[in-house]
């Protein structure tokens, strides 16, 4: 018995070492959010996270993926024209994006939040009244191109947004979505 | 005014420009460019604008570019802050730019060199680089919001996205947070905590907290932060000490709230045209 137990432990230890997931890095918070959009849209099993400390620069993020998907994630990718600067396998936790909400009601109008960005819209109309956090330079230009519209009306924040915030922003609207589905 | 308040303007093409501005009809105009003031480093600038007529002060200088959050334009103020000649500011407030590492190293090492030394000032994108670069205490102030005070507090984060165990980002942690970010050395000398309360910090200690009056609705309202920081910094430029002048600036930032009686829908526009009466109340109030 002790030596099945040996045994098992053996193969336990050996499994955890080898990498099951890979790491797609990109020169842009950007293409990230393409890529992401993507791989999503074909089904595959994926995950955005923070880059290990020897790979960031400063509003970084990656695409977390099954290895075992590798070639399938390469075609979709190169089909679409978005390879990756580098595939590398994840060796490190990973830091988890923000994944609660804070909601606030004020009577006509209701505000999201998700980590540091907010987004508050009239309930009747379900139009973006304010957008406000964040400190990454398509915070205000997204501000600008969907404050005044509905919700219906109003680009996805992933389709303009290039970084950390503005990926932030697109998980408060899309809470927003959630919430008054209109 | 000798102040340099460095950022960007959210609209692909505006190019590199570096000069003193004006606001006119809350529009801001730079070197016979016009762009109108809504929110982000405009707004930033409009406050300061405003803040500083009410100060006696002349007008302030500001080096802009262009960004919609590709980079390019932060890369260029970036490079323009290492190669250009400024008139030895008095102090610097560094405000929307993409956090790169590299590019705010080389400015923090390019402005040490100055003497006397400018007081300087992050807010935005480039105080997650401050924090992420190490050199977080060569900054005189921060002007986080509770979830950048978690994001200083946490000495793994990146980035506000990734911060971990403040999740909700409970004000009430606040003292704590402040204590976890001067241990790991991730805050600046001073900070001005925004919030349902707002906290001035100096090394490390909470010197004052301001809670009134207190309007709700200010909390939707984008840009509420970049009036505090442009506020703040024209009182340093007016050579107020900094606890002072974080105490004031909170305390204007408020009655802005209580003067123009906005809903969650207000734009900060709107909220500038009370600005001169709101700072000046802030100014007549007792400690």
């Amino acid at each position: 018995m002790k030596f099945f137990k040996k045994i098992l432990s053996k193969n336990k230890k050996s499994k955890s070492s080898i990498s099951e997931k890979g790491m797609l890095l990109y020169p842009s918070t950007g293409e990230v959010i393409r890529a992401e959009t993507l791989l999503r849209e074909a089904g595959l099993d994926i995950a955005v996270k923070g880059p290990p400390p020897d790979l960031r620069q400063g509003c970084d993020m990656i695409v977390e993926f099954d290895l075992m998907h590798e070639l399938h994630v390469r075609q979709i990718l190169q089909t679409a024209g978005l390879n990756p600067l580098r595939i590398v396998p994840v060796h490190d936790h990973l830091l988890e994006p923000v994944s609660l909400f804070n909601v606030k009601d004020f009577g006509d109008y209701l505000m999201v939040r998700a980590a540091n960005m907010k987004i508050t819209i009239e309930k009747q109309s379900q139009r973006i009244v304010n957008i406000s956090g964040g400190g990454c330079p398509d915070v205000p230009y997204l501000a600008q191109m969907l404050v005044g519209k509905t919700m219906s009306q109003a680009p996805e924040p992933r389709v303009l947004g290039q970084t950390l915030c503005g990926y932030a922003l697109q998980l408060a609207f899309q809470e927003v979505k959630r919430l008054c589905p209109g | 005014m000798s102040w340099l308040i460095a950022g960007t303007i959210p609209e692909d093409n505006f190019p590199l420009v570096q000069d003193t501005y004006l606001v006119v009809d809350k529009t801001l105009v730079i070197n016979d460019l016009k762009y109108p003031v809504n929110r982000g480093t405009p707004a930033l600038l409009a406050a300061n604008f405003l803040a500083a007529q009410v100060l006696g002060l002349g007008p302030g200088q500001a080096l802009l570019a262009g960004d919609i959050g590709t980079g390019t334009g932060s890369q260029a103020v970036y490079d323009a802050l290492v190669t250009k000649n400024f008139q030895s500011p008095q102090g610097i407030t560094f405000h929307y730019l993409m956090p790169d590492i590299q590019g705010h190293n080389k400015v923090l090492w390019h402005w040490e060199k100055c003497t006397p030394l400018p007081i300087l000032v992050a807010d935005a994108g480039f105080m997650y680089a401050a924090k992420m670069s190490g050199f977080a205490q060569k900054y005189d102030l921060f002007t986080p919001d509770v979830g950048e005070m978690a994001f200083l507090a946490d000495e793994k984060a990146p980035h506000p996205f990734y911060t971990r165990g403040f999740l909700l980002q409970d004000e009430q942690r606040v003292p704590q947070m402040i204590a976890a970010a001067y241990v790991h050395e991730n805050a600046a000398k001073h900070l001005l905590v925004k919030g349902q309360t707002d906290t001035v910090v100096a090394h490390g200690s909470i010197v004052a907290q301001i809670d009134a009056p207190s309007t709700a609705t200010m909390e939707p309202i984008g840009g509420t932060g970049d009036t505090l920081t442009g506020m703040v910094s024209a009182l340093l430029a007016s050579g107020m000490a900094m606890t002072e002048a974080c105490y004031r600036a909170a305390l204007a930032n408020r009655y802005l709230g209580v003067l123009a009686k906005p809903t969650p829908a207000t734009s900060v526009a709107d909220l500038l045209d009370f600005l001169p009466q709101a700072l000046e109340m802030a100014l007549k109030a007792p400690k």
